[in-house]
This record gives structure tokens, C-alpha cells and sequence, in this order.
């Protein structure tokens, strides 16, 4: 071994401060294959964000301790990066750990500036791989991960595997045992196995739960690994002209909103349910034939039973995404007063405008331009005039933001849900800063690559479910906002306009709807709709030299 | 409560439906005069007239066949087989007509065909099979395997009150070899319902018939060495209780099935998947199965110890898994 090669373990990273645990969703890579530092290693998922994890070294990656679909606190090691070269991981020697925690100073600071950094990324990268191994010691040894690695004469642990660190690459995990594992945040590694070959048993990991060993932190809780998220930005600097998050040519941008904004087709009140044919027969028949048989009763469990399939049903658990909107949607109707105002303006200044400059956009900056940018500019433009929309109930008080963090929902593919990517000091930018933000964060919501600070301090919310054609909508707030907007599809419809000698006339112009929802607690309708008369104001009369 | 044997208490629960129930009457080869290739049925022509305990010519399509028509009729024919394996005869009747007739033209075929079944006294290939899987297999049929004297009594009634075609599977080693208490007054045991002959935490033990007495040999050696066995008495294949096999396995994570027909397409094969697709999130090993090896049953003693599941045989296996 080279003298600069060490061990070196991945651990859950810390995706933001309130985050405890995470499930890795995907190994990028499998045992035994090279990896270089900073390359994307797993994915894993939060209740906050799902995110890319780098390699923090480069090497081979010799174990994979916690498996895809396990859910484990932050801090827990789930991997084992050796030296290309070197023997497996176990058999290194107390190697220091780089533990990520050196890193993580750095990038709490810097992690305010991804968001706004041009997507020309001049941040620099924080590559965990070189982080200084002499200041890792003391977090490394209270890491539980290095129990395995430190040699006997140390280690505090009778617990450990030391005997068998071989076995311990090959050991395998059974399902049931794999499922306590992640309802406890044990690390199966730790446990020590009686089964064949030193596996870990059922009765092993239930006995090492019984003693308490799982309940201690699996990790120094506070500094550890915020920089796994780093490379977000090293990602960044995308090609210049980072895709704008929608595709469609008309109406604008990114996501889904959180609520459901499409009018529920209703299915026409229930018709008769059809029966079966043979249906009526059946049950005619004095005496039934056998009946299937019950449906399967899902295996007695304490925790978290999964719901039981009936018939012609399929269940699948929630994501950590998916419970988070889940908990947030309802809690945010239980807090909230929500009021929907509507307001249609007539986008005509703005289409000429995007006509005009969309080329230059694109071709001198890289940018998409895109609807929503000149949404969002008016309404940090509005929001300044009516600070109420920007503030918060806190308490008895009300807390007024005086900068505005633009949350820009973003959907997921496949359904998978959405997220929040924020725009920090949206009052700062002018509209191609907008427009480039916004294609930052859409894309890097969609990649994955979005860090734990992009999804957090949002002080008023846009959301964009008009890209599917939707025209109506009453979004839920995020919470603690006070308002969300919901945009619309822009449509051409003919309206009437007032002619150059003051007649009516029929005009066809392209319309969009406007759905603000904000909380009436605070903020009452008169007040919303001036908000909303100036936004539409600024989009009809687009000053092109004021932004 | 009087003690009696295995054959005692299906030729009792017989008696106690045919005194109950004029639709209820007897069909096979040597039924009558004979009383049965097994005397299940003595003296049941005396008491009942040969009317009712019917000497069938050497013909199971006949007499499954005639069983079938009798119960579209509205009787309640319980149909002798000598043996399990002269079945296969029969199986146009029975899968092709009786398991369907209810589907095709909404008529119930009330009808029990008592099948003698199982090895382990050198009857070679023609006496000693164990067909249960065949037939759980056909949609419409339900099959079940006693293995006490007093779930056989309660079996035997529940097969004839039910109206769909049942297949009782008597096992011969178990007619005068078992012997316990059997109330004398009617009772039913319901179809599709397990029955815990052991409890235990490490291992679940799924099976049925007279395998029972083995896995219980074998749990009984188990527990010598701290490993307690659950042993789930199926009692029915088709419908077989999942919910007392799921819950069992929930509690031990690890499962073996055993039966004593041949491993390949054997209905330990639906336990084990069924177990695997369901359970898979409580398992702690792989889910194993003891079975005889997919060979006729052969004439000699040796080889027929060495071909059906022994005690011993079960022991090793579940040891395998505890260790696991």
C-alpha cells in the first residue's frame, strides 16, 4: 500500500439540519468496482431531499454495508472505499478516517452561494477526499464504524465482529433481519452474527436492540457530512445553456403544484356497478362453490404493517418524499386559512417580449427564457409593494421577510412527487437572473443534485401546474408562508378590448389565470387583491427597461 | 371422552351423517357385504340396508361418475376409493364434471370421495401414493388430509355438509396406529382451517397427514438442543389456512414444509412460494421443503424408509435452518 492510502468509510451525510435519517434508494456503483472522489457514488432519499451521494475518496468500493431500501440514521457508515490495490477494507489497519467532518465547515459557508451561483460554477469544489486526515481522528473514533477497523487491544466493543472481518464482506443479510435493522438504525455490522458463517441471525439483531446498543448515536452528531452535497455544484456548471424546466413552447415552466389543481373529472354519479354475468348465478346457486381462498394476511407485524392488499390491489409503501408532502399538505390545511383569489391577465406585452428576446437569451446567456421568469420577476416586483405576502405568522407576531426566497415547485418524474427548490433573494436578480435560476434549480431538482439549503427558507411560493394545461387552481401553502401562486396555462381567448376610438372590439389575446392562495389569518382580500392587481399590472404593461 | 383410532372416528362421523341424514349414502368396491377394503364401513350394510351401502362394480369412473349424477339429484353420496392412487381413473368425472358443475351450470355436486392414502408398509407404487397436490391443483375440488382421530371424525362431516366435491385423505398408517380422544356427539371441523399441533418461536413447521407424527419425532429431538418447532397441521391443502402459516412464519422468520408426496410440483412447492412472495420481509432463512424424491413409491422396505420423509430426515433439515 502506498503510504497516502487509507480506508475510508462513506456515512450517511447530514442533508439538513432537522434530517436524521436516510434511505438509500441506489448504489451507483457495486462492491469491487473503482470509484474516483467526487463521483456520484449512491442516491439517497429524505424526508427533504432525494440527492446524489459523492465518493468522499477514490479507490475501490470494498463493502456496502447498508443495502438499497434501507433507511439509516445520519452518520451510520454505509460503505467502504479501499485503495485501489489494496486488500478488502476490514483488513486495513486503524486507518484514519476522513470522515467528511473536516469538510463540513467549509461548506456550511459556502452553502448558501450554490443557489445563486451562475451556472457557470465558480464555487470551488469541496472534495471531501481532501480533507486533512489529521483533524478526522477525533470524530473518526467515536465513529462506531471504526470499532470494526481499530485492533483489539482498543476496542471498547465486545460486540463488534473483529474475529471475522473476512466473513463480515461476504455475510449476508436476511430480509427480516435487514427490516429490523432499518426500523432500529442498527447497522447490521456491528451486531455480531451466531449463524452460519458468523451471519447475523434474527435473534442476534433482536438480542442487540434488547441491549441498547442500537439506541446510542451512530455517529458525532453535529458536524459530520454536509459536503456529500458538494458536489451539487461541482456538478453545476452544467453546459451553459442549462435546460429551463419546461419544455412546452407556451405556457410556462416547471412543476406540479401541490395541490390538485386540475378539476377533478368527476366520474358521472355511479352508475349501477355492473355485475358480472355469472354474478347473479353464484349467488343463486344453493350452495357456493368454494371460495377463494381469504386474502393473504399480511404476516402479523407490530410497526408499520403494510396495508393488506385486497383484491385487484396493489400496495407499495411511501417514499420518505412522498410521507413528507403527505404530513406538510394536511398539516398546512390544519394551520392556514386558505383563501383562493383569480386573476386573468392578458399576456400580450409579455409573448411579444419573450418573442423578441428569447434568441439573444439562449444565445448569449445560455438561457431558456421562459413565462415563468417574468412571473416570478413581477411578482418579487408585487411582493415588495405588499410585504404581508412575504411574511409569516410566528406566534402572536408577524414576522415580515424583508428579502424574498422564491420557491419554484418542481415535479418530479414518474409522479414521484415534487419539490420546493428555493430562489434565495429573488428581489436581487433582474429577469435573466431569474430565468437562469430557475433553470438551475428545475434542473437540479430533476437530477437529484439539489443540496438540503436549496430546499429550505422559502418565503413565498410559485407553483406552475398551467404547463399541463390546467387553468384553475387552489394551491395549498407551504408552510410557514402565507401565500402560494398558482400559474396557470396561458390560452388564446378572444376578449373584448377597447378600440383606438374608445369602442368595444373582440380581440384575440393570450390569457393566463392567476390563483393566489394565501392565508387569511393574515392577510385579508382586499389586501390579496391589490397584490394581485399590481402582478397583473406588471405583466400588462411590461417595463422592459426596468427589469 | 372415549378413546379411538384414527379409523374408529371416520367410520363414526360416516355412521352419525347416514343416521342423521337420508341423502347420505355409501358407494365403493366392497363397501357392503365386505364392509370396506379397510372395514371403515362394517356393519354399515346391516344397519343401513344395501340400499344405502352400495357394492360398486370394479369401476371408479362408475362410481365417482354415479356420485355425481346422485348429487345433481340431490343425495349426498360419499364414494370409496380402495385406494388413493385408483383415483387417477376417475379423473375425467371428477375434474372435467364434478369440479366444474357448479361453475358451468350453477349446481351444487355435494359429493365425498374417500381416498385410503399414503405408504410406509411396502404397498408399492399402485397403494401407497399421496395425490393430494393433483387435485388441489383443479379449481372446484377442495382436499383434505386429517391426521388426528378426532379432526378425521370432524372432517369426515364437515366433507359431507359441504356442498362442493371433497377429497378425504385417510392415511392408511395412521387408521390403527393413532389412537385418542374423539367426542361421541356430532362436531364438525371447518375446511380450510390450521390447526397449531405445536407451538414454538425458531422454526415453522407446515404440514399434514401423518407426516404430523413425524414433525413432531422430530421437534420433540429439536427441543433437546433449544430449538423450539411450531408445527402447523394443515388439515386442508385446498383451501389451506395462509393466515396461520403467515402468522407462524411472522413469529419464527424461518419455515419448513414437509410432506410425504414426491418434492416436484408437491403442494409444499404453493407453501414455499406463497410464503417467499408474502412473507419475504419476515424471513431469517431460506424457506425449505422435505419431501420424497420424484420416484414412484418403491415395494422395499429399505428403499420405502429411505423414500418417504423419517424422522431423522426431518431432524437434519431442521437443524439446517437453525443454524442458518
Amino acid at each position: 500500500m502506498a503510504t497516502e492510502t487509507t480506508v475510508v468509510d462513506v456515512v450517511m451525510p447530514q442533508m439538513g439540519v432537522s434530517v436524521s435519517e436516510g434511505t438509500i434508494t441506489k448504489w451507483l456503483k457495486g462492491e469491487g468496482e473503482t470509484i474516483e472522489a467526487d463521483e456520484s457514488l449512491l442516491e439517497i432519499s429524505t424526508d427533504k431531499v432525494d440527492t446524489e451521494v459523492p465518493s468522499p475518496a477514490s479507490g475501490v468500493l470494498a463493502q456496502i454495508l447498508a443495502q438499497e431500501g434501507d433507511t439509516v440514521a445520519v452518520g451510520t457508515k454505509i460503505a467502504v472505499i479501499a485503495p485501489e490495490g489494496a486488500e478488502p477494507a476490514a483488513d486495513a489497519e486503524a486507518p484514519p478516517e476522513p470522515a467528511t467532518a473536516a469538510a463540513s465547515a467549509e461548506v456550511s459557508e459556502a452553502s448558501d452561494a450554490p443557489a445563486q451561483a451562475p451556472s457557470s460554477g465558480t464555487v470551488d469544489e469541496i472534495t471531501p477526499a481532501e480533507a486533512p486526515e489529521a483533524e478526522t481522528t477525533t470524530a473518526a473514533e467515536e465513529a462506531p464504524a471504526t470499532e470494526e477497523e481499530a485492533q483489539p487491544t482498543e476496542a471498547p466493543a465486545a460486540e463488534t465482529t473483529t474475529e471475522d472481518d473476512e466473513e463480515a464482506e461476504s455475510k449476508f443479510v436476511s430480509p427480516v433481519v435487514a427490516r429490523i435493522a432499518a426500523e432500529h438504525g442498527v447497522d447490521v455490522s456491528r451486531v455480531r452474527g451466531t449463524g452460519r458463517g458468523g451471519r447475523v441471525k434474527k435473534k442476534d439483531i433482536l438480542r442487540f436492540i434488547e441491549a441498547g446498543a442500537a439506541a446510542e448515536p451512530a455517529a458525532p452528531p453535529a458536524p459530520a457530512a454536509a459536503e456529500p452535497a458538494a458536489p451539487a455544484e461541482a456538478a453545476a456548471p452544467e453546459p451553459e445553456e442549462a435546460r429551463a424546466p419546461e419544455r412546452a413552447e407556451a405556457p410556462p415552466a416547471p412543476a406540479a403544484a401541490p395541490e390538485a389543481p386540475t378539476p377533478e373529472p368527476a366520474p358521472a354519479p355511479a352508475a349501477p356497478q355492473p355485475e358480472p354475468v355469472a354474478a347473479p348465478q353464484a349467488q343463486a346457486a344453493p350452495s357456493p362453490a368454494p371460495e377463494p381462498q381469504a386474502a393473504p394476511a399480511p404476516a402479523a407485524e407490530p410497526q408499520a404493517a403494510p396495508a393488506a392488499a385486497a383484491e385487484r390491489e396493489t400496495v407499495e409503501p411511501m417514499s420518505p418524499m412522498r410521507k413528507g408532502i403527505a404530513e406538510h399538505m394536511r398539516r398546512s390545511l390544519d394551520t392556514s386559512a386558505h383563501v383562493t383569489t383569480t386573476f386573468e391577465v392578458d399576456l400580450s406585452k409579455v409573448v411579444a417580449l419573450r418573442q423578441r428576446l428569447k434568441r439573444e437569451y439562449e444565445e448569449q446567456h445560455g438561457v431558456k427564457l421562459t413565462y415563468l421568469a417574468f412571473i416570478a420577476r413581477a411578482t418579487v416586483d408585487s411582493i415588495q409593494k405588499w410585504p404581508w405576502m412575504n411574511a409569516e405568522l410566528r406566534g402572536e407576531s408577524i414576522v415580515v421577510k424583508n428579502y424574498v426566497n422564491l420557491g419554484i415547485a418542481v415535479a418530479l418524474e414518474g409522479g414521484k412527487g415534487l419539490i420546493v427548490p428555493v430562489i434565495k433573494d429573488a428581489e436581487d436578480k433582474n429577469l435573466l437572473g431569474t430565468a437562469r435560476a430557475i433553470a438551475d434549480v428545475a434542473e437540479r431538482a430533476r437530477s437529484k443534485k439539489l443540496m438540503p439549503d436549496d430546499v429550505q427558507g422559502g418565503t413565498f411560493t410559485i407553483t406552475n401546474p398551467g404547463g399541463f394545461g390546467a387553468i384553475h387552481g387552489t394551491p395549498i401553502i407551504s408552510q410557514p408562508q402565507v401565500a402560494i401562486l398558482d400559474v396557470e396555462a396561458l390560452v388564446k381567448r378572444p376578449v373584448v378590448v377597447e378600440g383606438p376610438d374608445g369602442e368595444d372590439a373582440i380581440a384575440i389575446r393570450p390569457m393566463m389565470n392567476l390563483c393566489l392562495a394565501y392565508d387569511h389569518r393574515l392577510v385579508d382580500g382586499a389586501y390579496a387583491a391589490q397584490f394581485m392587481r399590481d402582478l397583473k399590472a406588471t405583466l400588462e404593461s411590461w417595463d422592459e427597461a426596468q427589469y | 371422552m372415549p378413546t379411538k383410532t384414527y379409523l374408529q372416528a371416520i367410520s363414526d362421523g360416516l355412521r352419525q351423517e347416514m343416521r342423521r341424514d337420508k341423502r347420505v349414502f355409501v358407494f365403493g368396491e366392497d363397501v357392503g357385504v365386505y364392509g370396506g377394503a379397510f372395514k371403515v364401513t362394517q356393519g354399515f350394510q346391516e344397519e343401513f340396508g344395501p340400499w344405502r351401502v352400495i357394492d360398486a362394480p370394479l369401476s371408479e369412473t362408475a362410481i365417482v361418475g354415479g356420485c355425481t349424477g346422485a348429487a345433481i339429484v340431490g343425495m349426498r353420496p360419499v364414494a370409496e376409493m380402495q385406494f388413493a392412487d385408483f383415483i387417477s381413473c376417475a379423473w375425467d368425472h371428477l375434474v372435467t364434471v364434478a369440479a366444474k358443475q357448479h361453475y358451468r351450470a350453477g349446481t351444487p355436486i355435494p359429493i365425498v370421495v374417500r381416498l385410503p392414502s399414503g405408504g410406509g408398509f411396502s404397498g408399492g407404487p399402485f397403494h401407497s401414493q399421496n395425490p393430494e397436490s393433483s387435485f388441489a391443483h383443479i379449481p372446484g375440488l377442495k382436499c383434505v388430509c386429517p391426521a388426528t382421530p378426532a379432526d378425521a371424525k370432524g372432517l369426515i362431516i364437515s366433507a359431507i355438509e359441504d356442498p362442493n366435491p371433497v377429497l378425504y385423505f385417510e392415511h392408511k398408517h395412521l387408521y390403527r396406529r393413532i389412537k385418542d380422544e374423539v367426542p361421541d356427539e356430532r362436531y364438525t371441523v371447518p375446511i380450510g382451517e390450521a390447526r397449531i399441533h405445536r407451538e414454538g418461536d425458531d422454526i415453522t413447521l407446515v404440514t399434514w397427514g401423518a407426516m404430523v407424527y413425524t414433525a413432531d419425532e422430530a421437534a420433540q429431538q429439536l427441543e433437546e438442543d433449544d430449538v423450539s418447532v411450531e408445527i402447523v397441521d394443515l388439515r386442508s391443502v385446498q383451501p389451506w389456512d395462509k393466515e396461520a402459516v403467515l402468522k407462524s412464519v411472522a413469529k419464527t422468520s424461518k419455515a419448513l414444509v414437509l410432506h410425504e408426496d414426491t418434492r416436484t410440483g408437491g403442494f409444499g412447492a404453493e407453501i414455499a412460494a406463497t410464503i417467499a412472495e408474502e412473507s419475504f420481509e419476515s424471513l431469517d432463512g431460506p424457506v425449505k421443503r422435505i419431501a420424497a424424491p420424484d420416484t414412484p413409491v418403491p415395494f422395499s422396505p429399505p428403499l420405502e424408509k429411505r423414500y418417504i420423509p423419517q424422522v431423522d430426515d426431518v431432524v437434519a433439515g431442521l437443524k439446517e435452518l437453525a443454524e442458518y
